[in-house]
């Protein structure tokens, strides 16, 4: 590698590398800039990178609409709770198959993905019907317990992968000392489990922050996530830009500062343990 | 090493899962496929009854219907072949030394995190627009006519604000794949003689293959249900100019309220995404066993 490792192919790979990422970038950044101008500014056919009056009257606007708040809410309350939820079903799923794998545990596991892969569209009117007469339709607890199942598959399937990792003599180990199945549980697996656990929690959260087909058709108002509330903003089109700006730049902040720690989680979690 | 104990409560430990993911399952999708042979509209509650294969008729007879289908296909395709293409491109670009590797990752990967709401309309919105947008700025400034992106070419825009937002997941996935790449073979070829070119071909692609088809089949997942980049940019319009199968069924279901039509919609899509899957299981399942 000696000829690809000169300083101007290195120079020069950095110079691309960096106006691509940048151009791939610029919309967010674009968005961030934005938030900080005037309305009028904003929309100034000769927009301003850099060389305008900073302001954060739009982030004081989009606060004090306290709906605001309350969208941000139901977002977290979505994302986290279908998550935990989720988890709670999932971990001991995961755990029986990755330590006591049986003659159909392969054929569980890809049931499972298979059922990820029906579309959305296809059970749309059904879920809708009999979420409305659980009057759970624009309910924060019927969006938890749509994006569990939603996300369910994904999240077994993660965990299943990490906990395969964890080799298994030293439960064996842990059993001829004598630990009980409890105590294996608690005090063998657990702490080996949790880095994995914690993986598939934190992707699972930006998966579940962003999802847009169920929690734009099974809310109106009242339990509408961000993605909802944010989607309200393309009618008053091309008046307040400054202002959706500052409220996408809410929106995507926290999840984009997550997503930034998960990035190796993500090739496993979204391929299914195919790509590692 | 599993003891009848433990197999007994692993199999309890599992249950509620399989369970859960059963009933799901099973029921809606029950309920479309039932749903798709009955006359039934929200609007007139009561008049249900069983018409057969009426409602399939309908819906491939519906004019929208060839669209959508057409739409569908573009969409998929489109956004397929910009993104592996970009994606690959991507990867191989990373996976030279450079300086501040770690933040060029972070600024590409950025787009897989923004809602889709909040993507269509920035892009929409502060890029597209053509009297605000800051390309419509930059066309004037270089005297050009502004386009208007969503007038004259709505799925193309559509293409283009999806394409952006799964870039980052193909460049991860095939920047993973570039990692375990033989660089001692890279070497010996080199070595030999082999230019970049024919490394490129030789040993870089094949070697990307396996990761371009998991790319491949997992985002068609995903692109087969595409919905808040149309509700919110174009609604499916103008005229079914941007509609899709998935946008259609939502049409004729949450807003028409033709349950048995859009079910059978459903069904449709439901039978086209299980072609992909089937491919898709196939790979994943030959990986399971490795």
């Amino acid at each position: 590698m000696a000829r690809e490792a000169t300083k101007g192919h290195k120079a020069a790979v950095t110079f691309l590398a960096w106006g691509v990422a940048l151009l791939i970038f610029f919309p967010i950044l674009w968005t961030f800039l934005t938030s900080f101008k005037t309305e009028g500014e904003a929309i100034n056919s000769h927009p301003s990178f850099l060389f305008f009056d900073w302001t954060l009257e739009n982030y004081e606007t989009v606060n004090q609409r306290s709906d605001y708040l309350a969208h941000f809410w139901n977002s977290v309350v979505i994302s986290v709770g279908s998550t935990v939820l989720g988890l709670i079903i999932a971990v001991p799923a995961a755990w029986s198959m990755a330590f006591v794998p049986g003659k159909r545990t392969k054929d569980i596991l890809m049931w499972m993905l298979s059922t990820k892969m029906l579309p959305a569209v296809g059970v749309l009117v059904p879920i809708y019907l009999l979420a409305r007469d659980a009057g759970l339709l624009d309910t924060k607890t019927g969006l938890v317990i749509v994006l569990t199942m939603v996300n369910l598959p994904i999240i077994v399937w993660m965990l299943y992968t990490y906990f395969k990792e964890i080799p298994a003599e030293i439960l064996e180990a842990a059993r001829m000392d004598g630990a009980t199945l409890s105590s294996e549980i608690l005090y063998v697996l657990t702490p080996m489990a949790v880095p994995g656990i914690a993986s598939t929690l934190l992707l699972n959260v930006i998966l579940a922050w962003n999802e847009s087909f169920w929690t734009l058709n099974l809310t109106a108002a009242s339990a509408a996530p961000l993605t909802a509330f944010i989607a309200s903003y393309s009618s008053p089109e091309g008046l307040f830009y400054a202002k959706l700006s500052a409220a996408s730049t809410m929106a995507i902040a926290p999840i984009m500062i997550l997503g930034w720690f998960s990035q190796k989680q993500l090739v496993r979690g979204l391929t299914f343990g195919a790509v590692k | 090493m599993a003891t009848q104990a433990s197999r007994i409560a692993g199999r309890l430990m599992l249950s509620p899962a399989v369970l859960l993911l059963f009933l799901w399952m099973i029921v809606p999708l029950g309920m479309t496929i039932y749903f798709s042979f009955l006359r039934f509209n929200l609007l007139m509650p009561g008049t249900e009854q069983f018409t057969g294969f009426e409602n399939y008729t309908y819906f491939f007879t519906d004019p929208a219907f060839w669209p959508a289908l057409v739409n569908t296909l573009t969409l998929v395709l489109g956004v397929l072949a910009i993104t592996v293409v970009g994606g690959v491109a991507l990867a191989v670009l990373l996976d030279q030394p450079m300086w501040g590797q770690g933040i060029v990752r972070i600024l590409v990967i950025a787009p897989f995190f923004v809602m889709p709401s909040v993507s269509a309309l920035v892009w929409k919105n502060m890029l597209m627009n053509p009297v605000n947008g800051l390309f419509a700025a930059l066309a004037r400034g270089l005297g050009l006519e502004p386009i208007d992106f969503f007038a004259d070419a709505p799925l193309a825009s559509i293409i283009a604000i999806v394409a952006w937002q799964w870039l980052p997941f193909a460049t991860l996935i095939l920047f993973t794949a570039m990692q375990s790449l033989d660089r001692e073979q890279m070497e010996a070829a080199e070595m030999d003689g082999a230019g970049p070119v024919w490394r490129f071909v030789h040993l870089t692609i094949p070697h990307l293959m396996r990761a371009a088809t998991v790319v491949v089949l997992i985002q068609t997942i995903f692109l087969l249900s595409v919905f808040a980049e149309i509700l919110v940019t174009t609604n499916g319009g103008p005229g079914t100019a941007s509609t899709t199968l998935t946008f259609l069924v939502y049409m004729q279901s949450m807003l028409q309220f033709d349950v048995g039509l859009g079910s059978a919609g459903g069904i449709v899509a439901v039978i086209l995404a299980n072609i992909v899957a089937i491919f898709l299981m196939r790979m994943i399942g030959k990986n399971l066993e490795a």
